[in-house]
């Protein structure tokens, strides 16, 4: 589906709507950075001045664990405290039709009238760019818009969502007791990046097991690192454990803030740059590589089996390039 | 680089009825036609539902209702959507709807509406036809 070209004076009308916390305002521009429209940048370069106030946490964990219903309850707890929280919700696209079932909301809908709240869905897509870009910028627009909170939910199944999951400052990642096998995906991807274990459904026989599971990965990490982190229990569907989960998120912020703050910050800004720089470069060599036709020439060699993918990259840098390698 | 500009529907289901299997068959059959469908769950007020589709920027709104209310919920859903400026999402409805009532909602915008038994690629297809062009 082709869209018309907005002007640019829209995209400013937008950018200025975001920044007065206009709610269809958010919308629109996160739907311009969501279809990687032509104004996208142009709305970033107008907001981002004003990002770097909000709190974003990233949550994430398997299939069934509880997510959205414990998001529910955490909301709550910040609207007591005064605050204001954007969501965004991340589910899968099919990879065989691009469609999506976007259902994260179901357990929120209360929040949505709500006027300090404001929640996105999102569909992994096939980003140009990755889904780790759409989301940041879906997170700057939410973070401009002035919520004070900013939560990034993801099932914690892959390696995109371990991506997705790093724009945020604090990292909580959500059990259940029952999920079986499902600590072993924590294990391979998650682990590490954690900085606050949840077990959500507490209210279950085997949860203190899983506690005791999550303590066992924890001390086989050889980490020696200033914050510990902690394991906590929570019962979502009660609101139980929700309290301490938030204090012990703004524990983690107060801490960030107090060292290594900057450092992380350093940190991630160097890794979106590099994304960005490796987007741009790799598309305008890639772009150069059809208009000269050998793209397609090696293409067909690799369906052939003639050539495999790493070679003929690199044979077709060396054409371009000269030999560097 | 560009991105596609995806169609998204809302399938929301006002009112107190808790029959959900007809709104999550249509949900079902846009998702597997590439569209990217929200889902609210049962029970939703029009003011839920209106808020949604603000926040979620729908192209796209399919009620689905069972429970008779229809005569009242409707004209709430489609004065709120006129009042927060959003008269360029596309309405539809199914459900239980008497034939008699259909002048009426139509009337109020609701483009379409399907009763029981409707074959899901014809859905599909109205919704490929009728979706708006966005500005």
């Amino acid at each position: 589906m082709e869209e018309e070209r907005k002007p640019l004076a829209k995209v400013e009308e937008i950018a200025r709507g975001v920044l007065a916390g206009d709610r269809r305002s958010i919308a629109k521009a996160i739907t311009i950075i969501e279809s990687n429209a032509p104004e996208a940048k142009k709305l970033i370069s107008l907001i981002y001045p004003h990002t770097g106030k909000a709190h974003v946490i990233g949550l994430t964990g398997p299939g069934g664990s509880g997510k959205s219903t414990l998001i529910e309850k955490m909301v709550r707890e910040y609207r007591r405290r005064g605050k204001t929280v954007g969501i965004v919700a991340i589910d899968p696209t099919s990879p065989f039709t691009g469609g999506a079932f976007l259902g994260d909301r179901i357990r929120m809908q209360e929040l949505s009238t709500d006027e300090g709240v404001f929640i996105r869905s999102m569909a992994t897509r096939n980003y140009a760019g990755g889904i780790a870009k759409a989301t940041k910028d879906a997170v700057k627009i939410l973070d401009a818009a002035g919520k004070d909170m900013v939560i990034v939910e993801t099932v914690g199944a892959g390696q995109s969502e371990v991506e997705i999951i790093k724009v945020a400052h604090t990292i909580v990642v959500v059990h259940a007791p029952g999920l079986g096998d499902e600590i072993q995906a924590i294990k391979a991807g998650l682990m590490e990046i954690a900085d606050i274990f949840v077990v959500n459904k507490a209210d279950r026989e085997n949860a203190d097991k899983a506690v005791i599971d999550i303590q066992a990965m924890l001390q086989l990490g050889d980490r020696e690192t200033a914050w510990k982190t902690p394991i906590l229990k929570t019962t979502a569907i009660t609101g139980d454990g929700v309290p301490q989960l938030v204090e012990k998120i703004e524990e983690h912020r107060i801490f960030l803030e107090k060292g290594l703050g900057f450092k992380r910050s350093l940190g991630k800004a160097e890794a979106e740059l590099v994304d960005v720089i490796k987007e741009i470069v790799a598309n305008s060599i890639i772009e150069e590589l059809k208009r000269e036709g050998i793209f397609e020439e090696v293409l067909r060699e690799i369906v052939e089996r003639k050539i495999d993918p790493a070679s003929a990259a690199q044979k077709l840098l060396n054409k371009k390039f000269g030999k560097t390698h | 680089m560009r991105g596609e500009r995806k169609i998204r529907v809302l399938i929301a289901k006002p009112g107190l009825d808790s029959h959900d299997r007809g709104a999550k068959v249509v949900a079902r059959a846009l998702r597997d036609a590439g569209m990217e469908v929200i889902y609210t769950g049962l029970r939703q007020t029009p003011e839920q539902i209106v808020e949604t589709a603000l926040q979620e920027d729908v192209d796209v709104i399919g009620l689905s209702i069972l429970s008779g209310a229809h005569k009242a919920l409707f004209p709430r859903i489609m004065e709120l959507l006129k009042e927060k400026g959003l008269t360029d999402i596309m309405v539809f409805a199914g459900g239980i709807i008497p034939e008699e009532d259909m002048p009426e909602l139509k009337k109020l915008g609701i483009k379409e509406i399907f009763g029981p038994g409707t074959p899901t690629e014809k859905i599909i297809q109205f919704v490929l036809e009728n979706v708006p062009k966005r500005k």
